[in-house]
């Protein structure tokens, strides 16, 4: 049999296998499904979606030139720009854009069952945000590695240069808000967990000044003495735990713990990143990449059942987690895993730089997309093996269910979700915690979720430990995104505060940092406040403001696409980036407008605050509500103002694209392409034609 | 020579690639490279030729570059 026999029966095995995995999962209806279903599904999928999508979007769509020489050859200084090896550059990336996103968003969306959620796991990315990544960076790498904000200035104008800047920078202020929550709801009122990261703060200023001044750029060994101690925090966070005069000075509240958040953010973002910021990524980078592998080997080797069914009845809006019906809340709660915008600021500007071929750019921005995905279904698998009355135990904010355990537990067993005080107790045990209920966020559930894992693979007497090892990696690494995101934030606001007075500019002016550091901790400090007081969890209202935040990235990234593929003369192809842009503003609207105007208090802003008020004014607040009452009304309407916002930067940057093209069919002037000369690689003489 | 290689050799030799990813891969040879690199790009004597970065000035630009943009998502 010839090769290529072969190759097409593989590939259509493959694509029959993932066909009835996905048909498998989506039929059945059984106490439980087994997870390696959907590994194999998702693994077809993306192995299709890479094989045949991409190679055509790369062939006939974008038309990579193997022979074209990058930013990384021409602007090569062996520094920034370095021609790099097309594996180590997906690390890079990979690592760059793997955040908590994809771990986050999935668990809090399995409230409607596991069905709609992996569904748009894998839709999404194959078809949008793989695209959307591997498009960006081509069009950032012909133009020499430029940023996704200066593209859109280049290539739409003025004003879509503007809205993407702007937007960037709110989605950081949002989803710094959000995280910061995320963390809280981990650690109020675990000592365990406090403790542990408290630990981690000395230990990276120590493998930082470990890196900076006694061994320059050892990253390895800095790293592996750095994790060696990490693990020491977490077994000493237990021993703290079990001491009862230590175990009280950790015992923080949730608004003690956001305290810590804002003035560590605006520490971590004053501090030269040498001493906290770039030694702790390197950490987390590691233990990031640690776990997934892990948890990847576990999955496969546990083959463990999902017990969440395949849809709940929480898909008519009613979820407790978050409220909204599947349609639009779904595809807004995950963004990261399918779709997520704030990729594209990776993909522009950073990747480019290390890029020796074009040819590399399927592998590195399709592929570390849909390894994302994968992540993200992993997350999904996660909170599944939980009995989905503890998924809901753990999920579930006091206001909703009750702030006594009694009556969580009530409520739950009363949707069909059975779950007793005795097991959610025995569980809080066994993980080293004193109560589980109300962690809403995520976090805690998936680390529940991952230590069940990796007790049963690896041992079962070490829940506890598994459980914070879990705890204290999300943690660190949802901290390396917050300072990241505040440095990056407080450039941003400097560059844009320098119109207004010139001094703000001097990015290493001391002055200039400590005002705009303190400008923008002050604005996701506002949010994580106001998160951490709602009496419905804060979820509820950040969450979907970040899904509309990241999709309104991606939405921006796809009009620049679509703007460039038009321009290039390829209209034909401009349904590749301008679908997957259509269903986003589909989304977004959707979601933004019943976040703003829906009649229903718990999901609506305006109706929200409405509500408020009136019981304010009625007295019937309980005391710790009616203090903060007239704030969280104000913080309500802000939200609306800021949904609204959002949608409109979305539908300015569309149209200035529509415009744009319609010019150019018609054969006006539009702004020329930004693309630079046709340079001829030297790095592979193979790829040169010999000259005359 | 296939014949005269040692059964120890193949182990080793996936090892040292490893290692070698590895050390790429999280930068710990990045000044080595770099250090080939303005090799090549200055030969000495000629009149472009500047001296090379040291090492903890090397780190310390590398390190300003990357963390003065989106170096880490959500």
């Amino acid at each position: 049999m010839s090769k290529k026999v072969l190759s097409s029966f593989m590939w259509i095995a493959i694509a029959v296998g993932g066909a009835s995995a996905i048909g498998g999962i989506a039929i059945h209806r059984g106490e439980s499904i087994n997870a390696i279903w959907f590994v194999a599904a998702a693994v077809c999928t993306y192995l299709v979606g890479y094989r045949f999508y991409s190679a055509w979007i790369c062939a006939r769509v974008l038309t990579l030139d193997e022979t074209r020489a990058t930013p990384a050859e021409r602007f090569n200084n062996g520094r920034d720009f370095v021609p790099t090896n097309r594996w180590v550059t997906f690390g890079h990336h990979f690592a760059a854009i793997a955040g908590p996103g994809p771990l986050i968003g999935p668990t809090l969306a399995m409230q409607f069952g596991y069905l709609p959620g992996t569904l748009w796991i894998l839709a999404g990315s194959v078809l949008g945000g793989c695209v959307q990544d591997m498009v960006i960076l081509f069009f950032s790498t012909r133009r020499d590695g430029r940023s996704l904000g200066q593209m859109a200035r280049d290539e739409l104008g003025l004003i879509g240069g503007w809205a993407a800047m702007v937007g960037a920078m709110l989605i950081m202020v949002i989803l710094i808000a959000v995280l910061g929550l995320i963390i809280v709801n981990a650690m109020k009122h675990s000592p365990w967990a406090t403790s542990t990261l408290l630990g981690t703060i000395p230990v990276a200023m120590l493998i930082g000044i470990y890196m900076r001044g006694i061994r320059p750029g050892r990253v390895l060994e800095g790293s592996l003495i750095g994790i060696s101690l990490l693990l020491v925090c977490v077994v000493g966070g237990g021993w703290v735990d079990r001491n009862e005069s230590l175990r009280s000075l950790f015992d923080w509240s949730g608004e003690s713990v956001a305290r810590f958040v804002v003035l560590y953010g605006f520490a971590a973002a004053t501090l030269p990143v040498w001493l906290l910021l770039a030694p702790r990524d390197y950490l987390s980078t590691f233990l990031k990449l640690g776990v997934v592998f892990m948890l990847a080997i576990s999955i496969l080797f546990l083959a463990p059942e999902m017990k969440m069914p395949a849809l709940t009845q929480f898909v008519d809006g009613s979820g407790p987690i978050f409220k909204g019906t599947l349609f639009p809340f779904v595809f807004i709660t995950i963004a990261c895993g399918a779709v997520s915008g704030f990729h594209s600021l990776v993909a522009s500007g950073t990747t480019p730089k290390l890029l020796s071929n074009e040819r590399d750019i399927r592998l590195i921005g399709y592929g570390s997309m849909a390894l994302e995905s994968l992540v993200g279904i992993m997350a999904v698998i996660a909170a599944c093996v939980l009995d989905p009355g503890v998924y809901f135990a753990i999920n579930s904010p006091a206001g909703v269910v009750g702030s006594e355990a009694m009556a969580a537990v009530g409520t739950i067993s009363s949707w069909g979700f059975p779950v007793s005080v005795e097991q959610m107790e025995m569980l809080a045990r066994e993980v080293g915690e004193k109560t589980l209920f109300a962690r809403t966020g995520g976090a805690p559930s998936l680390a529940v979720g991952m230590a069940t894992i990796f007790s049963s693979t690896f041992g079962n007497s070490l829940l506890s430990l598994w459980y914070h090892f879990a705890i204290m990696f999300e943690v660190l690494f949802i901290l390396t995104t917050l300072d990241a995101g505040t440095r990056v934030g407080r450039f941003m606001l400097q560059d844009m505060l320098k119109h207004a007075w010139k001094p703000m500019a001097k990015l290493s002016s001391y002055p200039a940092t400590v005002i705009s550091s303190g400008l923008f901790v002050a604005a996701w400090g506002y949010f994580l406040w106001q998160g951490v007081k709602d009496p419905l969890g804060g979820v509820n209202i950040l969450w979907p403001l970040f899904g509309i935040a990241n999709q309104l990235l991606a939405g921006i990234a796809l009009s620049v696409a679509t703007g460039i593929i038009i321009k290039m003369g390829r209209a034909r192809f401009a349904w590749v980036t301008g679908v997957p842009l259509a269903w986003l503003a589909v989304v977004c609207t959707s979601a933004a407008w019943e976040k703003v105007l829906s009649p229903n208090p718990a999901i609506g802003f305006l109706s929200g605050a409405a509500r408020m008020q009136q019981q304010f004014l009625a007295g019937t607040l309980p005391p710790d509500q009616a203090a903060v009452a007239p704030q969280l009304i104000i913080g309500q309407q802000i939200d609306a103002a800021l949904a609204l916002f959002f949608v409109f930067v979305l539908w300015v940057v569309i149209i200035e694209m529509l415009r744009m093209s319609l010019r150019f069919r018609a054969g006006k002037s539009v702004l020329p392409l930004s693309e630079s000369a046709y340079i001829q690689t030297r790095l592979e003489p193979a790829l040169v034609a010999p000259s005359s | 020579m296939m014949r005269h290689t040692k059964p120890v050799m193949i182990l080793v030799k996936p090892l040292k690639s490893f290692w070698q990813f590895l050390r790429q891969v999280t930068g710990d040879d990045a000044y080595e490279r770099y250090r080939a690199h303005h090799a090549n790009a200055h030969e000495p004597g000629s009149l472009c030729g500047e001296a090379p970065l040291g090492r903890q000035q090397f780190f310390k630009l590398r390190q300003d570059d990357k963390w003065s943009k989106v170096s880490r998502c959500c």
